[in-house]
């Protein structure tokens, strides 16, 4: 049987520090290699968060983490010295909203990407560089001969964008995680960037998580879909579980306000209020407030959770028992 | 098609197509000199504005979509004369900016909010104040002015009592781009430019200002122009729809007419370029190679041409023009569209 690329088990991040931050409030999540999952949330819903734990890109001073993370094996949580500079980059990647995060401005794309690949399979320089023109090509950015010498700044942010995929995969990384790398392109250039994403994880066979706050880019991207409100998943499933049976009501809130559809001049079903602040431990559910259809014990205890089929949850007391609005 | 489309329920009876528009803009320009080298000289232009020209009934609402750079703010920043156009002309109700209308009496009629709800409030000020500052400038008393925030306040569904005090920071991004909309309200304009106003809020968050704005433009009687980049809002909101290419207008139409006959190549792309919704019909080729060029040096011509499927000798040979199709309002500046051009797909001349 295949074992799980990746596994989360009741993951907590907790920030402290001028205030506490319950970022992510038990995170349980199973992935299977080649698969790839979208998490959906609205700004500080702690999708970033979650991308990097896994990654172990948090501060450590003022972080605690809680719950157990492994990835490929091993154990996310206690890597250190060289098992945790090979986790990052040779086992995880990760791609950004602003590929200059990624990229160093000083040197050309050609030298990072080699630099990288020598660093993690200890091959030559020329090896490297042979990888290097290789992804520009995959990739597909224009005359990557010339552009393997040419500095992050004298490219398009498409061309950017394409840059930092090639680095991010040069390696073969076993699992990529996407940070809403689509988010500041313009819509022309966002999708030819999704459809090579798809394309190179299908081809190389990698694992993906991509972070989105966008409905329709899950759609294009993913096989299933987590639902991320308030630190928490409060709904997974299939991509088409969750656009055709939404079950939590802040999933078919979100699907309503996406607007796909909506008729014109009729009024807009809107999601009352704005997200909690996440400055104390959830003792309820989070959406309560929020929610249209809450009954009275939703805000003084912990939703149920119920499973479904392996993979399809549903953090919401309606979903145990059917009768739903 | 006819115009059955146009009017939202919302909207008064149709524009008599007689009666002068609220908004009339004509060749608008705006060039950006390039600053480089060791003597910051001019070293080019930048073609943010190239001569876009349209007009805005009373009552409807007009969205302008089109890629970072095609010139949306710089349009925009241009009706409100925070920028002065190298050329063209803007009328409001037939009175020409600078001839019969001076700026004030302009910037009191068109208002404008911007998409970073932060950046656009003093961080000194309060709620209250930040309203009233405005009409207090203008004259108001300030008794008077503060009574009007606080309308203006419950007119966006913030209660006055819980929020007049309080400062940018200890609102939500939703709860401050409430109090932007109040703010340019508090001039009572008859137009209100929202440029990408929603785009930086959280998707639940941005329904409940759109509900705002539809039942603020039916209450005061408004006229809005709409821009942002997301092809969804724009549908729902907009009456009619622009859409702009590298300084340039494209295509412009009433909104159900552009979305499901969009004739401008590139109002087809970018229409295609949305991501699907239906798990099983995801998009599997992209309608466009390449980035936007930058408008600094534009192609000659059709400015699509090197971009588009479409593209013909007549294309980069001479710029097309905003042409009038037969169905109502609906103008395109395609070759492909204008009988006689050359183009092999356009009909003859009759
Ligand atoms: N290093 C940090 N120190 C303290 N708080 C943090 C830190 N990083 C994130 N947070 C907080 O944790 C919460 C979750 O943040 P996160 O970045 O994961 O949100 P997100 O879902 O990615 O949102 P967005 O869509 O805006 O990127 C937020 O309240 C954020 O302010
Ligand atoms: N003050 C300025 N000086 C120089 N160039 C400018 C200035 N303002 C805008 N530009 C340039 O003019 C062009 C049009 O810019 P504009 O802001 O109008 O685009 P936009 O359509 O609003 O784009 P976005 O969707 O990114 O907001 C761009 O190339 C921009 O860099
Ligand atoms: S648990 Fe209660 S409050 Fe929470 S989403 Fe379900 S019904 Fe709403
Ligand atoms: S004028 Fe020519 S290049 Fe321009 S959009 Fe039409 S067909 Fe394409
Ligand atoms: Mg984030
Ligand atoms: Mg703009």
């Amino acid at each position: 049987m295949t074992m799980p690329l990746v596994e989360m088990k009741d993951v907590t991040v907790r920030f402290h520090g001028a205030r506490t931050v319950h970022a992510v409030n038990g995170v349980n999540l199973t992935l299977m290699p080649g698969e790839t999952l979208s998490i959906l949330g609205e700004s500080g819903s702690g999708k970033s968060v979650t991308l990097k734990t896994l990654l172990r890109l948090l501060p450590e001073n003022r972080t605690e983490i809680g719950g157990e993370v492994r990835v490929a094996g091993a154990d996310v949580l206690s890597l250190d010295g060289r098992a945790l500079a090979n986790h990052r980059g040779g086992v995880v990647s990760m791609i950004f909203q602003d590929p200059m995060l990624a990229l160093d401005p000083v040197y050309t794309i050609g030298d990072q990407i080699a630099e990288a690949v020598m660093r993690h399979e200890g091959v030559s320089r020329q090896a490297g560089l042979a990888r290097a023109l290789d992804m520009l090509t995959r990739v597909r950015i224009p005359s990557p001969e010339r552009r393997m010498k040419a500095y992050p700044h004298e490219m398009s942010g498409g061309m950017r964008q394409r840059a930092m995929i090639a680095l991010a995969l040069a390696c073969r990384p076993k699992l990529l995680l996407a940070d809403e790398p689509t988010t500041a392109l313009d819509a022309t250039v966002q999708i030819q960037i999704l459809l090579l994403l798809r394309e190179l994880q299908r081809e190389f066979g990698m694992a993906m998580i991509f972070v989105t706050h966008d409905i329709g880019v899950a759609v294009e991207v993913s096989d299933r879909i987590a639902v991320m409100y308030a630190g928490e998943f409060v709904e997974t499933g299939t991509v088409r579980q969750i656009i055709r049976e939404p079950r939590h009501p802040y999933t078919k809130g979100l699907l309503a306000a996406n607007l796909h559809g909506a008729v014109k001049g009729e009024r807009l079903d809107a999601i009352p209020g704005a997200p909690p602040a996440l400055e104390t431990k959830p003792t309820a559910c989070s959406f309560a407030p929020r929610c249209p259809v809450r009954l009275d014990g939703c805000e003084s205890a912990r939703p149920p959770v119920a499973h479904f089929d392996p993979g399809r949850m549903v953090r919401c007391i309606h979903a145990v028992e059917p009768a739903m609005a | 098609m006819s115009n059955a489309t146009s009017p939202s329920p919302e909207a008064a009876a149709p524009v008599p197509a007689s009666r002068a528009p609220l908004l009339s803009v004509n060749g608008l320009r705006k060039h950006f000199p390039l600053k480089g080298g060791l003597f910051g000289r001019t070293t080019g232009v930048v073609r943010a504005v190239d001569g876009v020209s349209f007009d805005v009934a009373e009552g409807e609402t007009l969205g302008i979509v089109g890629e970072s750079g095609c010139g949306k703010s710089t349009t925009a920043r241009l009706l409100v004369d925070l920028i002065t156009p190298d050329d063209g002309q803007i009328l409001l109700e037939s009175r020409r900016l600078g001839v019969d209308l001076d700026v004030r009496e302009l910037r009191r009629h068109v208002q404008m909010v911007f998409q970073d709800s932060y950046a656009s409030l003093n961080p000194r000020l309060t709620m209250e104040d930040a309203i009233a500052f405005g009409p207090r400038v203008n004259g108001m008393p300030a008794a008077k002015a503060t009574a009007l925030a606080h309308e203006l306040l419950a007119k966006v569904g913030l209660e006055p009592r819980r929020f007049a005090g309080r400062y940018p920071h200890e609102l939500s991004g939703g709860q401050r781009q409430r109090v932007n909309i109040a703010r340019a309200l508090a001039f009572s304009p008859k137009i209100v430019i929202l440029d990408e106003a929603v785009s930086a809020l959280d998707k639940s968050v941005e329904a409940q200002v759109l509900n705002l704005l539809a039942d603020l433009k039916k209450e005061l009687g408004l006229t809005y122009i709409f821009i942002s980049h997301d092809l969804n809002v724009v549908r729902y909101i907009s009456d009619r729809v622009m859409v702009m290419y590298l300084g340039e207008v494209a295509e412009i139409g009433p909104v159900e007419t552009l979305y499901a006959n969009p004739t401008h190549p590139y109002t087809r792309a970018l229409l295609a370029a949305m991501p699907s919704m239906d798990p099983d019909r995801r998009t599997e080729e992209a309608p466009l190679t390449g980035d936007p060029p930058n408008p600094i040096n534009p192609p000659s011509g059709c400015r699509f041409h090197p971009r588009c499927a479409k593209a013909e000798g007549v294309c980069s040979a001479g710029s097309p023009g905003l042409f009038k199709l037969p169905s109502d309002r609906h103008l395109v500046a395609c070759h492909a569209a204008i009988p006689g051009s050359g183009h092999s797909l356009a009909e003859m001349p009759a």
